[in-house]
């Protein structure tokens, strides 16, 4: 998998996840590959949701210890 | 920056039956889940993130001047969608400080009322969850029933009310809260009390409620009576206080009854409710204040907080109470359950003594309302 930008959101706390990924992800192009890596536990339910109301995909989502990593292709 | 809003305050608007209008920004599934209800709520559901380009989605729903309680999970996503609806003039915006997670653990007392020789009763009421524990004073001395996890809520008050907590009882083993029963016993030097049916797993010491065995609060003055009331669970016991208040713990609620199955076995225990319900309590005093350890709608929680109701009014008017056929009966609390609390089985392991997760982890398994009872 290809991707064209990493965000480090750990240690950040509810909404700053969201609001940092939704910033990248305005300035990529459709079809680019976001990957973001979070320790929020609250940011997994959200980002889904967000990204579905984005119409966004998450192509894989893991959990390495305390860190959620997710991958978005952009809409 | 916007204002912020405590738990407590919110807690009085609710008690109190104020207006509340509240603006919850979490996910609509969390939402749909569990929110804050109240008589007099008024609640509108949009997520953070659908709001970080403005508030074009919730701008017409609301007005300017009017008061608007921001919420969220734990405070910080409620505190910029405030600060959001300042910045586009809306004037009287607060944020609820900690969020759902710190609404979870608002408890509320509420006076019941007054015993024999100068004792009081209090109800202390989790809005967040609908869990409802006692705090029983009488002549210097304390009985708290059904103890929620945040045990210094009950300490404070002890000391409040310069009394000493002698006993502290759970009416069954809770499968939807995490009991502070045991913790908050050992911390004060008082005993804890459990029914030994409910205990045959656990993992301490624990003194046996037994029916017909009263225990005595402040020297001679209140009694506390158990009596053997299964159902909910095999071990529930409910107790009659001072002749006049009868706490039914997860047996009877104000509009509902116990759900059966929290601990497996629905189907033996079914019996047991029918009969606690329908033949044990009824040979009880009809003016008995029925005081339940839940409440699951907003229009069981009565004037200034108070869930409680007469018992011979139940058996007119709680759907559970008015099932003449045994089978309907067991149709009712067998089949199309609610859905059940969350992590209620790791809950349970805890109440035993057998799993001691972080404090972190056992906030995040309470969250959420707490389904104890069946509908009928």
């Amino acid at each position: 998998m290809e991707v064209n930008k990493v965000i480090d959101a750990k240690g950040l706390a509810c909404p700053m996840p969201i609001v940092k990924t939704k910033k990248v992800m305005d300035e990529l192009n459709s079809g680019d590959i976001l990957e973001v890596h979070a320790t929020d536990k609250g940011a997994k339910s959200d980002l889904s949701a967000w990204a579905k109301s984005g119409g966004h995909e998450i192509l894989k989502n893991t959990e390495e210890g305390d860190v959620l990593k997710f991958w978005i292709k952009k809409a | 920056m916007s204002n912020a809003i405590s738990t407590k305050e919110l807690a009085k608007k609710i008690i109190n039956h104020e207006d509340t209008l509240i603006l919850d920004v979490r996910n609509t599934d969390e939402f749909d889940n569990w929110k804050i209800e109240g008589e007099k709520v008024e609640i509108l559901n949009e997520p953070y993130f659908n709001l970080l380009d403005g508030i074009a989605l919730v701008a017409d729903k609301l007005q300017k001047e009017q008061e608007i309680i921001v919420v969220c999970a734990q405070g910080g996503s409620s505190e910029m969608i405030a600060d959001f609806l300042e910045e586009a003039g809306f004037t009287n915006v607060y944020s609820l400080e900690g969020g759902m997670k710190a609404w979870s653990e608002h408890l509320e007392p509420v006076k019941i009322g007054d015993l024999s020789d100068g004792g009081s009763l209090y109800q202390f009421v989790r809005l967040g969850k609908g869990c409802l524990s006692y705090f029983i004073v009488s002549n210097g001395e304390a009985a708290i029933v059904d103890a929620n996890r945040m045990i210094d809520i009950y300490e404070d008050f002890s000391k409040e009310q310069g009394v000493q907590i002698k006993h502290v009882i759970d009416t069954h083993l809770h499968a939807d809260h995490i009991s502070g029963g045991r913790k908050l016993a050992e911390k004060v030097g008082g005993e804890y009390y459990l029914p030994p049916k409910d205990a045959t797993e656990v993992m301490f010491d624990y003194t046996p409620l037994e029916d017909g065995k009263d225990i005595i609060v402040g020297n001679t003055s209140v009694q506390v009576q158990p009596v053997y009331s299964p159902g909910h669970t095999n071990g529930s016991t409910s107790f009659i206080v001072d002749d006049t208040y009868l706490l039914t713990g997860d047996i009877l609620f104000v509009k509902s009854i116990g759900r059966p199955d929290l601990a497996g076995l629905a189907d033996d225990w079914v019996g047991d409710l029918r009969n606690t319900l329908y033949s044990r309590y009824k040979e009880l005093s009809e003016d008995l204040i029925v005081l339940p350890a839940h409440y699951s709608f907003a229009e069981e929680l009565g004037k200034g907080g108070k869930v409680s109701a007469r018992l011979g009014d139940l058996y007119g008017r709680n759907s559970g109470l008015q099932v003449d056929n045994e089978n309907e009966f067991r149709k009712m609390v067998t089949e199309n359950l609610p859905p059940q609390p969350n992590a209620y089985e790791d809950i349970r392991k805890i109440n035993m003594g057998k799993i001691t997760p972080d404090i972190d982890k056992q906030k995040e398994m309470e969250t959420g309302p707490n389904r104890c009872a069946v509908e009928g």
